[in-house]
């Protein structure tokens, strides 16, 4: 078997087209499951045991499953209650709470970081308990929740190609059918490889970078 | 059909699909816990051959995603004629893409080891490897199994890639279940109940008691 | 057992209405009993500090006022109005959240840890609570804020994190940012156990001169003995949760009657 140059060129412009379509769904799954984290990270912070229970347990079962089962579980379960949701909107569901659930503890280990004090000095100042959040709590929670943020953006976009398993058109899923078409292989799984390789080999120290720019802007060093 | 009585139906097929599943699963993890000492070892090495094998290792697996490196295992390797079977060809890529993570942490745990506890076991006249194997490996250990823990139950959920090379393991049986019944919440939705169980009442508790038991060999528990 | 609350007035009334009253208050952290049966009145104006050896519960006093701590029976009223509890049906009931934060907005406090908020500048520490709590127009919170921090000699500092300043620096910018909200109670934590010896002089000249030009009503914890007997309009010497002997410095640091309050002084002065 033999790498073919002339074949890898014809296919480049589709694989391409589809590295796209595979950065449109880390970005947009990433945007759900920061947002829905946030929301997982506090409704375990409330007053309200039952919910923080619940709450636990919901973030354990989807952190304790597999993302390629649960994306076939929204795309397919939908359509038995008469919901049909296109290949997009159920693999942004299925990976955005998966990663939320993973954010979610991110956000509490970061928010648990912050000291006791700055909670009591929020009280000694009267703040409302949503001003304490937003005001004094996440800002600090932020500096050691970004690395932890920085490994699951790098983490959501390793884990799209498993979107191709309902359709969703990213690039493992235009490998496939390349492959398919042309009966080779070689070529389009390894540009997937190396577009792979060639996006997450500098993010660990993109993500330094950021966390050490967000500690300078927030002026604590 | 109600949910009993898909049981008593499927129930069996599920099982066997749980057994391939732990298979897997052992399979995969004893070779990421080989791989993972290893080339952990070898990235802390003097010697820049087998650092720089080890740092390849590593930025490849982890730099790249696990279906991905499946696919090309199973669909690319043939073809320099490398042939596996389906089953070998899928605990081999989940060990692997694994292992690469695990070694990052078997480096991070012997770097958290006291400079002292060197300079003492070399003050004994220790050769490298018994003060290796003696002395910093079982003070890494300790501290490298609570991230382990995470680590393993990554691996459970990776296994979950093999059934898209027709592995048929529990992921495999629950979406040949569905494709006959079209009953996709319950067909899923058992697969994912399944899954919980192994990661929350049969590795976490396994792995928390490895901790224990690793904590009071050392005298800390 | 739920205590028998009907005995405690809704309000107090007449002529002598102190500024804080502690009215039976007990605390407990499971089978300890950090304050037994306190009755404490502090009134407008008074500067209280309060002294004893350490685990005699005197810096829970301190936080069961700021509402950082529950009290496991009494009530403690503010200005004549209960804090800890709120009248329902002619009754005092423990105080809701919502009750609490109107309560407490007439007390501030002083950490021994600062807890200045380390996102923000000296300046917007300050104008934090006046702008999000109080309301007002940062315009306003910042000639307030400014003012104060005139007034604690840290003006020149004021566009700077707590990361850049000293312990003593921090202390004085944590005093600007409590009085920002105009309290009526100030509480002081140890607020000079964290610091330097060095730097103690500059915060404690900071409390000597809001005791002297402010009418502000104050408790203070603390063990710079000298410092307390030159300030204070009274002395309090906690023993085992209750309040041993209490009386003016001067009786107190010179003439102590209890054998608890003179071994404790003794064993102070002996350490200084």
């Amino acid at each position: 078997m033999q790498w073919n140059w002339e074949f890898t060129y014809e296919i480049m412009p589709r694989m391409l087209w589809a590295t796209l379509n595979t950065l449109m769904a880390a970005g947009v799954g990433y945007a759900i499951a920061v947002v829905l984290g946030l929301a997982l990270a506090l409704a375990q912070r409330t007053p309200y045991r039952g919910l923080t229970l619940v709450v636990r347990e919901v973030v354990e079962f989807i952190r304790s499953t597999p993302l390629v089962l649960q994306i076939f579980f929204v795309y397919y379960v939908g359509p038995q209650y008469g919901l049909n949701l296109s290949p997009w909107v159920a693999g942004m569901i299925a990976i955005g709470l998966h990663y939320a659930s993973y954010l979610s503890e991110v956000y509490r280990g970061g928010i648990e970081s912050v000291p006791k004090g700055q909670w009591e000095a929020c009280i000694a100042l009267n703040m409302t308990p949503v001003k304490t959040y937003f005001r004094v709590i996440i800002p600090q929670a932020l500096p050691p929740s970004v690395a932890g943020m920085g490994n699951y953006l790098v983490g959501i976009f390793k884990d799209t190609p498993m979107l191709s398993v309902i359709g969703v058109a990213e690039l493992m899923h235009a490998a496939n059918a390349i492959g398919g078409q042309h009966y080779r292989y070689l070529e389009p799984y390894t540009i997937v490889g190396v577009v792979f390789l060639m996006i997450s080999l500098p993010s660990a120290g993109l993500i330094r970078a950021f966390e050490a720019w967000v500690r300078r802007k927030l002026g604590m060093r | 059909m109600s949910y009993p009585e898909f049981l008593a139906q499927y129930g069996g097929r599920y099982i066997d699909g749980a057994l391939i599943t732990a298979a897997q699963f052992l399979l995969a993890a004893a070779l990421a816990v080989v791989m993972a000492l290893i080339m952990g070892v070898m990235k802390l090495s003097a010697n820049p051959v087998s650092k720089g094998i080890a740092v390849v290792y590593i930025e490849f697996f982890r730099g790249t995603s696990l279906l991905v490196q499946l696919f090309w295992l199973f669909y690319v390797l043939p073809l320099f004629g490398l042939t596996f079977d389906k089953f070998t060809t899928g605990f081999v890529a989940v060990g692997l893409n694994l292992g690469a993570y695990g070694a990052e942490l078997v480096r991070g745990a012997i770097q958290s080891v006291p400079k002292g506890q060197w300079e003492a076991s070399y003050a004994l006249s220790m050769s490298p490897a018994t003060q290796m194997r003696r002395i910093i490996l079982p003070q890494a250990f300790v501290a490298m199994l609570p991230p382990w823990g995470n680590l393993i139950i990554e691996l459970l959920k990776g296994t979950a890639l093999v059934a898209l090379i027709a592995v048929s393991d529990l992921m495999f049986e629950a979406r040949q279940i569905n494709g006959s019944t079209y009953l996709s919440a319950q067909a899923f939705g058992t697969a994912l109940i399944i899954y919980y169980i192994f990661a929350r009442f049969l590795i976490t508790p396994f792995m928390r008691w490895l901790e224990r038991a690793m904590a009071r060999r050392l005298g800390r528990g | 057992m739920m205590e028998d609350m009907s005995h405690y007035p809704l309000e107090l009334t007449g002529p002598d209405v102190p500024m804080v009253r502690f009215m039976n208050v007990t605390k407990r952290y499971g089978a300890l009993t950090v304050l037994d049966d306190l009755n404490l009145d502090v009134t407008e104006g008074e500067m209280v500090t309060i002294i004893g050896p350490s685990g005699s519960g005197k810096t829970t006093v301190l936080r069961m006022l700021m509402t950082l701590e529950t009290i496991n029976s009494g009530v403690i009223y503010v200005d004549g109005k209960p804090l800890t509890h709120m009248p329902k049906n002619g009754v005092l009931v423990p105080a809701d959240a919502k009750y609490l934060r109107r309560a407490r907005a007439s007390i501030g406090m002083c950490f021994q840890h600062f807890n200045l908020f380390p996102h923000m500048t000296a300046l917007e520490n300050c104008m934090e609570g006046p702008v999000q709590v109080l309301g007002l127009s940062k315009r306003e919170a910042r000639e307030r804020s400014e003012e104060l921090l005139e007034m604690v000699g840290m003006i020149d500092k004021k566009d700077q994190h707590p990361s850049r300043l000293s312990g003593g620096q921090q202390q004085r910018v944590a005093i600007a940012r409590a009085l920002a909200m105009r309290p009526k109670v100030m509480l002081f934590d140890e607020v000079t156990s964290a610091l330097d010896p060095e730097v103690i002089g500059e915060v404690t000249n900071v409390i000597r001169r809001l005791v002297s030009e402010h009418n502000l009503t104050m408790l203070m914890v603390t063990h710079q003995m000298g410092f307390a007997r030159d300030i204070s309009d009274r002395i309090c010497f906690f023993f085992g949760g209750r309040i041993e002997e209490q009386g003016p410095p001067d009786a107190l640091f010179g003439n102590p009657q209890r054998d608890r309050t003179k071994q404790f002084l003794s064993a102070v002065k002996e350490a200084d």
